[in-house]
Formats: structure tokens, sequence, C-alpha cells
């Protein structure tokens, strides 16, 4: 009995305390999202109220001006599409040094990573004229592209360490009977990986998705993805918070609701070959 | 009937790719255009708005690689004679109708928007600075504004007017750093202070009396008087505190105007007053002149159709169009005299007829009291000022935090602006 | 499961021709992705070239060098550099270790919480630097202003007395999530009997973390030090938007200096050293961190 009060005591402990933490850090989010149905003038009114006449005005004038699903769709096309452009090459590849590693796999894992380490704005002049040159400024294949390969050495290597933990008896099994290796991965490999390439998937969407800076500049209007939407509504002359609360709550609205309802998924990916 | 058709089945329409700026005025261009569309069917128009110092990178990137991306640009008057020099830019003044009336645009903006007689961009609305002030609070104290203010007189009501225990601070400029916030301001002070930029030889004149006189006065200002925050308030933050009382006075571009008198956003709208910039011991470059104005690029495949698009934003007819649309208090402002002949307007802006003259005070030709070997009020047209600008305007941000004092600001503004003209090659 | 994974630490087999060439589609397309744009910046820095003066192109020797090397901010970038990357991995490793023992246990409405806490993550640098600059940190109408005032204090100048604090503590924010998600993985990962048995010895909860938790987390702190780190050596979004690198050079840090010379001043020459200048630094890290994470990296 007493077991069981003090173990019920510890669990009001944990909620208040984990509770109190999750307010904290959703906190600005969630004034965003309220602050999105204000009027202007009560958004950036010094004493906040949290009870307020909510108002529509914010979002209606952000459709007024811009075209939401437009930028929306390109958003969708191009995380997506650079996701499914770098598991083709990245698939291959981790399975090639998961399974038949030599030693220089640790040297080339590293080097992948390494290549991410250049700041994007120090590339950005090269980039921009072998765009304009290759006739690629403002096309979503650009853009797709440009994410494929930013993300691609973190997608190879959350891949490789997630293949590291396939047994590798079932596939030898599979090789005996003659299996070639693109059948090994497409019939073994890619079943019993599938939630480490489900979580690297989707970190690799939600990567895309938020990337602002090639965004901007690669893009005019054509391919121009979310982060070129939001970038319509800071800081023009006079009162924005609640047309910018409302285009920020639009931009990530999708992106979140897709974390969130895929949560499960991407924390079960992210072990980076802890699991024993 | 072959019109007919075409609309239904012909792309082979143009379209014209339009960078803007996302202030209100252009949003009611982007919103009005439709009716462009429908007088020119054959044009379709495509729209990117964007930020204001994002705008200017993706199209000055794109003016300079020759990328092509835009068919019109909306450019202020650093961009308009450099790139126009530059051949980045179509010249305007032989593709324009002879019904655009372009003695009609005031002179100062056309100086400020050409190069050896060319006229690379046209206006989309322009702007100076005025003071703006309280009257309950001035009328409280028992002050009244002069018709021409002195700094000397701002910081003596400004210590009148200072009251932070009732959050009102006696005076509110710009701090946040930048070529065009900060240091658009300060360089006003600085002309009248008798200070300018360079002298006949291109040297920098950061370590000169005026310009010492100047900064401590700003930063004294601002200290003693100023809101908080300061450091990072630009127009918009000023114009946020203005509108919600918190500020005594405050100097700033005369479209703020139309915003602080219009009720539905600002709570001090009837008690708002507007006198000219203050002077010190010269009127010369004591108010901007900054415009926002539509050009074509070279590159443009389109141009033709981008001149049309052109003409029709800035033309008398627009400016009609948007006063039935939205009101004469809406206009784009500052740009043509004939919108301040409009009794209508001028009835409804009380700010108007101050704006106007303001802008044709102003000459960017002759900015500041002795000679100077560049053009530009509160700006000098010069490739390398941005570079020069926002350094000097971060080494300013920093004196008014208090992070160095107001004398090592200026030695190293004196000393970064010097680098960078050796390396730019400055005055050759 | 856990028989098996343990023969992946057995020498690999030979001979298995072909594979190893799977890898080569990647390392072409990354070699050339990080190869052209490395030649044509090396190519650059030896150029005068400023976008705003096409007439003056040409070869400059070592000028770009000379004037970046001299620039009077740039050992300060350096230093903001290292000191944003440091503390934002203390911040978001420290807290994330503690929050993720915390989201381990049971309590009520734990998915939902869970699901609030990791918001941050999902959401574009951009909005959430103009978010908190705007909304939570304007030392006028921002939400911690209010808190302050509400309880008598003068609310603080976030950007112009503690510029880089400031900026750590948005950026942290950005990162707690993805830090919290990874370790609390790893610690779910740490099966229950094992817990339990350590329990059942008498170690108390901060034993337990100290000699059963924290001992296997390794793993998960260095894949999360090295993803963070990728990402936050090129920062520069929260930076444009909240402080514009002041007051000064305050809050600039090496990518921001790069981004003020390429898009501010479009000078494309001395971008181009101060780019190499950031990919020698980012080496030096990695080598580092590499180092002291080489074991649990491994295969």
């Amino acid at each position: 009995m007493t077991l069981s009060y003090s173990k019920l005591q510890r669990k009001m402990l944990m909620t208040v305390l984990a509770w109190i933490v999750a307010f904290l850090i959703f906190f600005p989010v969630f004034w965003m999202i309220l602050t999105s149905f204000k009027s202007e003038t009560e958004a950036i009114s010094r004493v906040p109220h949290l009870f307020f006449s909510a108002t529509l005005d914010g979002y209606r004038a952000v459709q007024e001006q811009a075209n939401y699903l437009h930028f929306a769709w390109n958003s969708l096309v191009v995380s997506l599409g650079s996701t499914v452009l770098a598991l083709v090459f990245a698939i291959p590849s981790a399975y090639s040094m998961a399974f038949s590693p030599t030693r220089r796999t640790r040297g080339t894992l590293l080097w992948m990573l390494s290549t991410k380490m250049m700041p994007p704005v120090g590339a950005l002049v090269s980039v921009y004229l072998i765009f304009r040159d290759a006739g690629l400024l403002d096309t979503k294949t650009g853009l797709l592209i440009v994410d494929a390969l930013a993300n691609l050495p973190i997608i190879v290597w959350m891949l490789y360490t997630y293949f590291k933990e396939v047994p590798r008896e079932v596939l030898e099994a599979a090789r005996m009977d003659g299996a070639g290796p693109l059948r090994e991965i497409y019939n073994l490999l890619l079943p019993l990986s599938m939630p480490g390439i489900v979580s690297t998937s989707l970190l690799a969407v939600i990567l895309a998705w938020n990337e602002a800076f090639w965004s901007l500049t690669l893009t005019t209007s054509k391919a121009a993805p979310l982060a070129a939407f939001i970038a319509s509504f800071s800081s023009p002359e006079g009162l924005f918070y609640a047309k910018l609360s409302a285009a920020s709550t639009m931009a990530i609205a999708p992106i979140l609701l897709l974390g969130w309802a895929s949560q499960k998924q991407l924390v079960r990916g992210l072990t980076f070959g802890a699991v024993k | 009937m072959s019109a007919v058709l075409c609309g239904a089945l012909c792309h082979a329409q143009t379209t014209l790719t339009i960078a803007t700026v996302n202030n209100g005025d252009m949003i009611v261009m982007q919103r009005l255009s439709k009716q462009f569309e429908q007088q020119h069917p054959d044009i379709h128009l495509d729209w990117v708005v964007l930020e204001e110092n994002i705008l200017r990178q993706k199209t000055t990137t794109d003016a300079a690689t020759h990328g092509g991306q835009y068919d019109v640009v909306t450019i202020g008057p650093l961009e308009a004679p450099i790139w126009g020099r530059r051949g980045w830019l179509l010249p305007l003044q032989t593709r324009l109708s002879q019904s655009y009336d372009l003695n009609d645009v005031l002179k100062p903006i056309r100086d400020g928007a050409s190069d050896s007689g060319n006229l690379y961009a046209v206006p989309f609305y322009a702007e100076s600075s005025l003071t703006y002030y309280r009257k309950d609070l001035f009328a409280a104290a028992g002050l009244t504004m002069p018709a021409q203010p002195t700094y000397d007189d701002i910081a003596r009501f400004a210590k009148a007017l200072n009251n932070p225990a009732k959050d009102i601070y006696g005076v509110c400029l710009r701090g946040k750093p930048g070529w065009g916030e900060n240091m658009a301001f300060i360089t006003t002070m600085a002309n009248t202070f008798g200070g300018r930029w360079f002298d006949a030889a291109w040297k920098p004149q950061f370590n000169s009396p005026q310009w010492r006189h100047a900064v401590q006065f700003y930063v004294d200002l601002l200290h003693k008087y100023g809101p908080p925050g300061s450091s990072s308030s630009g127009f918009n933050e000023n114009l946020t505190l203005f509108e919600n009382g918190r500020c005594g006075m405050w100097i700033d571009a005369t479209v703020a105007a139309s915003a602080l008198s219009n009720a539905n956003q600002s709570k001090v709208a009837n008690t708002v007053g507007f006198a000219p910039a203050p002077v010190a011991v010269t009127p010369h470059g004591a108010q901007w002149l900054w415009f926002w104005a539509l050009a074509v690029p070279a590159s443009s495949k389109h141009a033709d159709a981008a001149v049309k698009f052109v003409e029709w934003a800035t033309s008398k007819q627009y400016i009609q169009l948007v006063a039935q649309a939205d009101g004469w208090a809406s206009v784009p402002p500052g740009t043509r005299h004939s919108t301040y002949e409009q009794p209508l307007y001028l009835a409804s802006a009380s700010f108007a007829t101050l704006t106007y003259q303001s802008i044709m005070a102003a000459d960017p030709l002759h900015p500041t009291r002795e000679p100077v070997p560049y053009t530009g009020v509160q700006l000098v047209v010069i490739p390398a000022f941005p570079t020069i600008g926002n350094q000097v305007g971060q080494l300013l941000a920093a004196a008014l935090v208090g992070n160095i004092t107001v004398d090592q600001a200026l030695e190293q503004a004196q000393y970064a602006t010097e680098r960078v003209e050796k390396r730019m090659e400055v005055g050759h | 499961m856990a028989a098996h994974a343990f023969n992946t630490t057995q020498p690999p087999p030979r001979g298995r021709r072909g594979v190893w060439s799977l890898n080569t589609p990647t390392i072409t397309i990354l070699f050339l992705w990080s190869l052209v744009p490395l030649l044509m910046t090396l190519w650059f820095s030896f150029r005068r070239y400023n976008l705003m003066a096409p007439d003056r192109i040409g070869f400059d020797g070592l000028g770009n060098y000379r004037y970046l090397l001299t620039d009077p901010g740039l050992a300060l970038a350096i230093w903001n550099t290292i000191l944003l990357l440091g503390a934002v991995l203390a911040i978001t490793i420290g807290l994330g270790t503690v929050l993720a023992v915390l989201f381990d246990q049971e309590f009520f409405g734990r998915g939902i919480a869970r699901v609030l806490v990791l918001a941050p993550f999902f959401i574009m640098p951009t909005v959430s630097s103009l978010l908190w600059k705007n909304m939570m940190m304007h030392p006028d109408n921002g939400f911690i202003a209010f808190l302050m005032r509400s309880v008598g204090l003068k609310p603080i100048d976030w950007f112009a007395v503690v510029p880089l604090t400031s900026i750590i503590i948005i950026v942290s924010w950005q990162w707690l999530p993805f830090a919290l998600l990874t370790l609390l993985t790893a610690v779910q990962s740490l099966d229950a009997e094992r817990k339990e048995a350590a329990r059942m010895d008498g170690a108390g909860p901060i034993a337990m973390f100290r000699y059963i938790i924290l001992p296997h987390l390794g793993r998960a702190i260095a894949a999360t030090t090295m993803i963070e780190t990728i990402f936050l050596l090129g920062i520069f979004a929260e930076i444009y938007v909240t402080t514009s690198g002041g007051p000064g050079f305050a809050s600039t840090n090496l990518s921001f200096l790069i981004y003020r010379y390429v898009l501010q001043e479009y000078d494309i020459g001395g971008a181009a050293v101060a780019a190499l200048l950031a990919i020698v630094l980012a080496n030096i890290l990695a080598f580092f961190l590499m180092r002291s994470f080489a074991r649990n990296l491994e295969t």
C-alpha cells in the first residue's frame, strides 16, 4: 500500500515537473500561434492578454498577398523529392560500407560528413553561377538537387549506423541463394531496416523543409518555397506581428503535424546504432 | 475573335517577374495590378515580394551576374545611378510615352535616379524626414514646437517630456545598425551640424569636430531621454512605440505620417503634430531623400512589356486608381507635383504640404554645407557605400550601447572607412 | 538480436566484388559538390572580385588575404564561432540528458508532453528567430519584458546588452529537442531489467544516473555532437534576423562574417578567403571532435 502510494506520489511529481518543462519549451510556439489570431494592435500590446477577441484578419491579409498553396507545394515537392533522390544514392552507399567495410570506410564516412562543414554562404557565388549557366535558377529541380546533396552525408551516415544492426547471417543466407547485391538490398535489407529508413527520411524531410538559405537565394518565384513566403512578411513598414505570426504558423503547420504524427518513428530511428 | 481564342488557348503570353519590397504601398500595387492585367491580357504578372534587405541581396546578385531573373526591380537612390552606369538597367526617358509627363515627377527624385543625363528608374513613392511630436504632451508641458525646430530645441523638449515612470520617453530615434537604418538618420544630423562624409579629396571626415559633435549629441539624447532598446530600433520599432504613445518626439521618414494619423492603428492619431526635421548650424542636408523606384534590368527578355508596367504603376492614373480604391490618404506619396495639386489629397492628409516641402528642399546633388565629391543626402552614391555604411553603423551602435566611447567609435569608423576606400579604390 | 549484432565486430568477409562500387556514385557526386565550389572559392580568393565593381575584376595576389586578416572583426568572429558552438552543445546536451531521463519516467500525459517538447525542432530557423526577437525578447513589447515588469524588474535589452548570449538561447532552444530526442531514444534502449537490477542493488537515482545511464549515452552524445556541430558552424540566419552581428562585432561569427562579405558588401574575393578560413577552422574542430569521439562513432 505504502509502496504504491509513494509510487503515485513520484508519478505526480514527475508529471508536474515534466509538464512545466514541456510548457516552457513549447510556450514561444504557443504564443506565436495565439498572436496569429490577434489584431495587429493587440499583437504589440505591452500587457499581453490571454483572452482577446480572435480574428482571422492576419490569415486573410496573408492569403490576399501571397498564394500559400503555391509556396507549400514547392516546399513539399522539394523536400520529398530531395529526400527520395538522396536515398537513391545513400542506400547503396551505406549498404556497401556497412557490409563490405574496408580500412578506409571510417575515413570515407568522416570525409562525407566534412563536406557539410563549408558554410553554405561561402559557396553561394560559385553555386549561383553554375546554376545560372545550367538554367537551374528558380527551378524546383535545382533546389531539390542542392537539398539532396546537402543532406546526403547525414543520410548516408544514419543509414550506415542502422544497417550495421541488421544481422549479417540473414543477408549471407540470401547470398548463398545467389542473390546479387541489389536484390539483397531490395528483398532483405530494406524490409529489415524499414524503421531506420523511415526515421532517416523524416529527418531529411524536416531539414529540407526548414532549409532557408539555398531556398531564398536560388529561387525567385516559380520554385519559391515557404522560406520565401516568410521573407515576404518579415519587417515591412508598419505593424506586422499578427501577419508574420499567421504566415509563420501556416509555414510550419504541415511539418509540425508531420513531425508530431511521426514522432514515434522518428524517435525509433535516431539510435545511431546504440541499440544493442 | 482571334484575341478571344488566344485568351483561351495561347499560353504564349508574356510573363513579367516583378521584384518588390513588402511595404504597404507595394502590397496595394500588387492588389491593383489585376487591372493592369485586364488592360493587357497578353501580359501576366508574377510577384516576388520580399523584405527589403533580402530583396536587395537578390536583385543585386541577379543584376551583377546578369541572371535575368527579373523584368522589373524595385530599387532605391543607391542602386539606380550605379546600376545604370554599369549598364545593368535600361535608360527609361526615351521609352516612356508622352502622356507619362516626366516633368511632373519631382526634380530631386529624377536627379537621384539619373546618371549622366539618363533616367534609370521612375519613383513609386518617395520620402523625406520630419519631426513628429505629441501636441497633447507639448501643451501639458507648456511647450510649443517652432516652425523650424533646432536640435537644441529637441534636447530641451526631450528633457521636459521624458517621463520613464509613465513609460513616456522624450525622443525616439533610430539606433539599429545599417546604412539604411541608423546611418540614414545620423548622416542628416552630421550634415546639419556642418559635417560631411568625405572632403573633396575623398578623405573620410569622422574625425572632424562636426561629426564628433553630432554623434555625441545623438548618443546623449538617446541615453538621457530615449526608450530602452534603441540600439535595435529601426523605423518599424519606433513607429510602433510612437503609435502606442511612448515617444514625446520622433524624427523619421515622412511615410510614417499617414500611419500615425490612422486612428485604426495609432493611439495618438488625434494628437500627433508635424514639423520639419530639426536643424543645427546649417539647413543643408538636414532632411533626407529616399525613394523606391521601379526599373527594368537590361537582362529582361520582355523589356517592352516591363516598361509598360513600370509606366502604369508610377503614372498619374495609378495614383487616381489608389485614391478611388482606398481613399486619397493612401496614395503613394512624394513622387508627382500633380498629387499635391489635388485638393482632396491636401484635405485628407494634413502632413502632405510639409512632406512636399521637405522633399523639394532636399538636394542630392549638393547635400552638405561644404562641397563634396559625391551625391546623395543621407547616403553616398558609390558602390562601396553599403560596406562602409554598415561598418560605421555597427560602430555607432556599439557607441550607443556604451561598449565603446563616441571618440573610439569615430576613430574606428575613420580607420574602417579608409581601409575600405583603399580596397575599393574610392575616388579613382 | 544481441548475438547477431555482436558479429558485426568480426573482421569483414573479403572478396565481394561489386559491393564497394555501390559507394562510388555517392562519393563522386559529393566529391564534385564539395570540390567544384572549393576550387572556385580558391580561384576567387586570388582575384579582385566585387559584384558592384565589375570594371575592376582581376588578379589580386594576396590582397584578399591581407584584407581579411587585418579585418578588425576577424579574431572576435572566430572566438564567437567557438563560443557559440561550445555553449549550445553544452546546453543542449547537458539539459537534454537531464530532460531525457525526466521524459523517460512514467507520468500523466507523457505522449502529449513529449510532442510539445519536440516542436521547436520543426520550426524554420528564420521563423524562430523572428519569433524570439519580436515576441519574446523585445525589450518593450516582448513577453519576457512583460514578465520582468510585472515583478518590478527593469526589462533587459537582450540584443544590445547580451547579444551573443541571446543568440545562444535561441539556438539552444532550436536544438534542445533534437538532443533530447536522440538521448531519450538511448535512455529508452537501456533495458528495464538492468535498471531494475541496479535499483535492487540499492542504487539511488543519482548513482543510477551516474553509473548506469550516463555511460550508456556515450554514442548518442557523440552522434548529437557531430550533427549539431555541422549545423552550428554554419549558423547565420539567427544572427542576421536578430542583431546583424552587432553591436559592433559582438555577435558576428565566421559564418555571418562571410555572409556580410558576400551579400552585404558583394566582396566575393574577401568572402572566398573567409570561407577558406572557415573550412580550415571546421576541419580543426572536426579533427578534435572525431578524435575524442572516435571510439563512440566507430563501426
